[in-house]
């Protein structure tokens, strides 16, 4: 510690920090435009000029340490007549167009401008003109306006991991751009319109739409992965303008990812379901609510009376409320049916009555990064939870080795220290040779069964390693990502894993589904356990019981049946074969269009109240920012009255937190353990074929809302088509790059151009699970034939 | 005393007289009034009447979206929508006045920095229902259009006082 004092107020800050962190702690405001806390000091706005007495010029404040007896006057003649003049400078070139650009009323130049420029320009030269630069579709630019301070480089170099932009030429013809003509891609690019302090970049889809002045602004959380980004809504005339990053050091820091930041355009989509509908006689026709709640509570009490309980179930996706799912199962469960599935993408559920009681992380997410050793197990973490994936960079760059087990090299922002890419069938044993060498290492006894999993001498080398880096790590975490827990052997695999966490002592973390997947346990939207994973009488069918015996009735919530579960076909198959299907659903998807019976329009996450429980087990609430569209209402308000309608007890609420209290109040503090004991897992082939599909969930493509959002789907398109095949193979069939194949799975066939991409294993085709022609397929990571067309 | 005075007053007419005599003075004055709408009273080039939205001689318009007049009207009376245009500038899709909140400040006219709206001397204007008094942009720039001769004369006359 040490004492200095800032414009006479003396002040005791920690030895070595800056003078602008401890004005900035003092509340003494210092103009800047090149520091931004979170990114490295670049001292090239030289706007921070302060005079520091016996100093003998006035020197930048986020450049100068602090020193005891410093004497530091932010707004001495000395240092407003140096701030002046920098501002005088960097206005030497800044286009006086505020009123054209998208960043006037919220633009840290405009705002100094105000307070350090000067009324009348003395410059009468050439001003320098920067062509406009088409960086992708997310990011607008208009380089002119740029101040070289450089803080979007630094962004993308410390806390992107991705170098894409950078400074070419000196002095004058110093311009911003990407080197080469391309679009950025990295999945936080977004954020470089929040760093960028003037309008050079800007939100592409929000530009010129609203001003910063027009806007209110609501808290919110970003209902898209598991992290739960705290988020802040711009909203005007009741509609949501835009998606910015609200600060929260625990979960996302100042970062927000682009998926979060512009989904928001998905929720105006042409197909929102406003009004209530119904189908009848083949023909879809809107309808008031009381006739379509009637409807659909009458046509779900005949399947119950005819069938009986049991025929009835319910798929609710993974980003649907905690009130909604716990009153989802409410009902179902007073019905007297456990068939609650929110598990749409998992495949394997052989082992869930070993299943933690909610999937959670394993550690709190901000203590990802002081992890010395961290292991992804099937896990594209960049695109799956890039909050998350950031995390794990930062303790990267802090010096810890990461390691991957994955189907697919997946490109990650950080190096990898040793990496199996094994073919989805050899995930097992890969892993079961890590846990073989651990047992080796530590001297712990040879569970049984170990031995006949470890099938893979050529995986030694590097499975040794990892062991021996977990083992020596003091903090070390395993997580398992989209591609384990959607695995055919997840069981083996999170049975492996948690021997490997135990023996290296390290934690095992699951990256759930959707931003509620670990609510969904808590609030018992899963078949065999109850709220607070309390266990219920009899366990009722999973989604793959479910898609096995056909189902009479279901209720889904918050689930497009064609994209967002495991099965396409086998699903839609069953609700074809169902004879009343009711959907709450905010959009007018086909393949609901095709079987349901109703449809209600529930509101997305920006028109209701709800709360999102993230991987680390937070519960965070959120408000609705805006009115609800047209008929739509919240999800809670339609499934208390469908409980009434029922007749069931217990669905008097008035309001949305009268829910989540109730459900606090039952499960109370839910138990966060992910331990495992062993046994020896049945290490179950995807058998047959020399092929093998990896279907995996494209960046921007997990949800409803994400697929409707037009500039994420833009910028999706750019990440190339989505069906891969290595070299290796390409060869041996014949093929050429985007060179159509005739594709057979089971008894489906389709034709697909491939890419040709290494970084997929020779016996795989690595296949985005939504692109169209891929619905044709069945499902995935099953055997594939690939024939020369 | 008072009674007596009064009296004499009432029963000689003098109020009455004195009250003639003013009607006589102005039958004799000379006549200030004016015969509208033959004739018009002389006003200022700064009057503030009905609005218009201008374009550049070019026929390009000049407003840039920019919202200026929309944040500082203190009715409310204005609404702007705005995007991109194919060219990628920065234009309004929308730009209504409601003529029955505006209180004709003239701030609006003072706030744009690119002289786009304005406040013409026109004050003749009439609507026969609530609506017609809602002035849309393609109205605006009509009424821009048809007098931006005198819109331009007017801001000529006043620009060394700006």
């Amino acid at each position: 510690m040490v004492t200095i004092e800032i414009d006479g107020i003396e002040l005791k800050v920690n030895n070595g920090s800056m003078l602008i962190e401890a004005a900035d702690e003092a509340g003494i405001r210092i103009p800047r435009f090149c520091y931004h806390k979170k990114l490295s000091i670049a001292a090239n706005c030289r706007m921070c000029l302060v005079e520091v007495e016996k100093a003998a010029k006035p020197l930048p404040a986020c450049a100068t340490p602090v020193t005891e007896g410093m004497k530091v006057h932010t707004r001495s003649p000395k240092a407003l007549a140096a701030q002046k003049s920098v501002m005088e400078f960097l206005l030497i070139n800044h286009p006086l167009d505020c009123p054209i650009c998208d960043q006037g009323g919220e633009c840290e130049l405009q705002d100094v401008a105000m307070g350090y420029g000067g009324d009348v320009s003395k410059y009468a030269e050439k001003k320098r003109v920067v062509r406009e630069k088409d960086i992708g579709p997310l990011i607008a630019t208009d380089m002119t306006r740029c101040i070289h301070c450089t803080r979007c480089v630094r962004f993308g170099d410390e806390i992107a991991g991705l170098r894409e932009l950078g400074a070419t030429g000196r002095g004058e013809h110093m311009e911003i751009g990407t080197y080469i003509s391309k679009a950025v891609s990295s999945e936080m690019s977004g954020n470089v319109i929040d760093v960028c302090p003037v309008g050079a970049l800007t939100s592409k889809p929000f530009r010129y739409s609203a001003r910063a002045w027009e806007m209110r602004q609501y808290e919110s959380i970003a209902p898209h992965d598991c992290i739960g980004s705290n988020i802040y809504l711009h909203t005007r005339r009741g509609r949501v303008m835009r998606v910015v990053p609200r600060e929260n050091e625990a979960v996302n820091e100042t970062w927000i990812s682009d998926r979060d930041r512009y989904s928001y355009e998905g929720l105006y989509s042409a197909d929102r379901l406003t009004v209530p509908m119904m189908n009848v006689d083949g023909e879809w026709r809107e309808t008031e609510w009381d006739t379509a709640l009637e409807a659909a509570v009458s046509g779900l009490k005949d399947v119950v009376d005819h069938s009986g309980a049991p025929q009835l179930g319910a798929l609710i996706g993974p980003s649907t409320t905690l009130e909604e799912m716990y009153q989802v199962q409410k009902i179902l469960r007073g019905l007297g049916s456990d068939n609650i599935e929110h598990r749409l993408r998992q495949r394997d559920f052989s082992d869930q009555d070993a299943a933690p009681a909610f999937p959670w992380l394993g550690t709190p997410l901000a203590a990802l990064e002081t992890a010395n050793a961290i292991l992804l197990v099937g896990s594209d973490i960049r695109r799956e939870q890039p909050i998350a994936g950031h995390r794990v960079r930062k303790a990267h760059v802090a010096g810890a080795a990461v390691f991957a087990v994955n189907p697919v090299d997946y490109d990650f922002n950080f190096a990898l220290e040793h990496k199996l890419v094994v073919d989805p069938r050899r995930m097992t044993s890969a892993l079961a040779a890590i846990a073989r060498h651990l047992v080796t290492i530590t001297g712990a006894t040879n569970p049984a069964g170990l031995d006949k999993l470890v099938q893979s001498p050529e995986y030694d080398t590097a499975a040794r390693a990892i062991a021996e880096r977990l083992r020596q790590a003091g903090r070390s975490t395993l997580l398992l990502g989209a591609s384990a827990i959607n695995h055919q052997n997840f069981a083996a695999i999170r049975m492996l894993s948690a021997l490997i966490a135990e023996l290296s002592g390290s934690t095992l973390g699951y990256l759930s589904d959707g931003a509620n997947g670990s609510g969904a346990w808590i609030a018992g939207a899963v078949p065999h356990r109850g709220p607070g994973a309390q266990a219920v009488q009899t366990s009722g069918k999973n989604l793959a019981q479910m898609q096995g015996s056909g189902m009479a009735g279901m209720l889904l919530v918050n689930c497009e049946p064609d994209l967002d579960l495991a099965e396409p076909q086998s699903t839609m198959q069953m609700l074809k074969k169902a004879e009343f299907v009711v959907a709450l659903s905010s959009y007018k998807s086909p393949a609901l269009l095709n079987s349901a019976s109703v449809l209600l329009p529930i509101t997305p996450f920006s028109e209701m109240p709800g709360t999102f429980v993230n991987a680390e087990g937070r519960w965070q609430s959120f408000e609705p920012a805006v009115a609800p569209m047209g008929e739509a209402r919240p999800g809670w308000k339609i499934l208390r009255v469908m409980g009434n309608l029922f007749d069931l007890s217990g669905f008097d609420y008035m309001s949305a937190v009268e829910i989540r209290d109730e459900l606090q109040k039952l499960v109370g503090d839910v138990a966060k353990d992910n331990s495992l004991a062993w046994r020896a897992p049945e290490a179950g082939q995807i058998d047959g074929g020399t092929l093998v599909s990896i279907s995996d969930i494209p960046i921007y493509s997990v949800d409803a809302l994400v697929r409707r959002a037009p500039a994420l789907q833009k910028a999706q398109k750019l990440l190339g088509p989505g069906f891969r095949i290595s070299a290796a193979l390409a060869r041996k069939i014949g093929l050429k790059d985007s060179q159509e194949v005739k594709v057979k799975q089971g008894d489906r066939e389709a034709r697909i151009a491939v890419e040709i991409d290494d970084r997929v294993p020779e016996s795989c085709v690595w296949i985005h699970a939504d692109i169209s022609d891929a619905s044709k397929l069945g499902a995935g990571y099953a055997p594939i034939v690939l024939e020369k067309a | 005393m008072n009674t007596v005075t009064n009296y004499f007053k009432s029963l000689l007419l003098i109020e009455l007289f004195k009250g003639l005599a003013l009607t006589g003075k102005y039958i004799f004055a000379k006549k200030i009034t004016v015969q509208y709408p033959d004739e018009k009273t002389p006003y200022s080039p700064r009057f503030r009447g009905l609005h218009a939205l201008r374009r550049y001689p070019n026929g390009e318009e000049r407003c840039i979206a920019c919202k200026l007049c929309e944040a500082v009207c203190p009715a409310l009376a204005i609404t702007i929508e705005a995007e991109p245009r194919t060219d990628g500038s920065r234009r309004t899709t929308r730009y209504d006045i409601d003529l029955a909140k505006c209180i004709f400040c003239g701030f609006c006219e003072e706030s744009c920095p690119v002289d786009s709206i304005v406040e013409t001397r026109v004050y003749e204007y009439h609507a026969e229902q609530r609506g017609d008094l809602l002035m849309t942009k393609e109205k605006l720039l009509a009424v821009g259009d048809k007098f931006e001769q005198q819109i331009a004369a007017d801001r000529a006359m006043d620009a060394r006082f700006r």
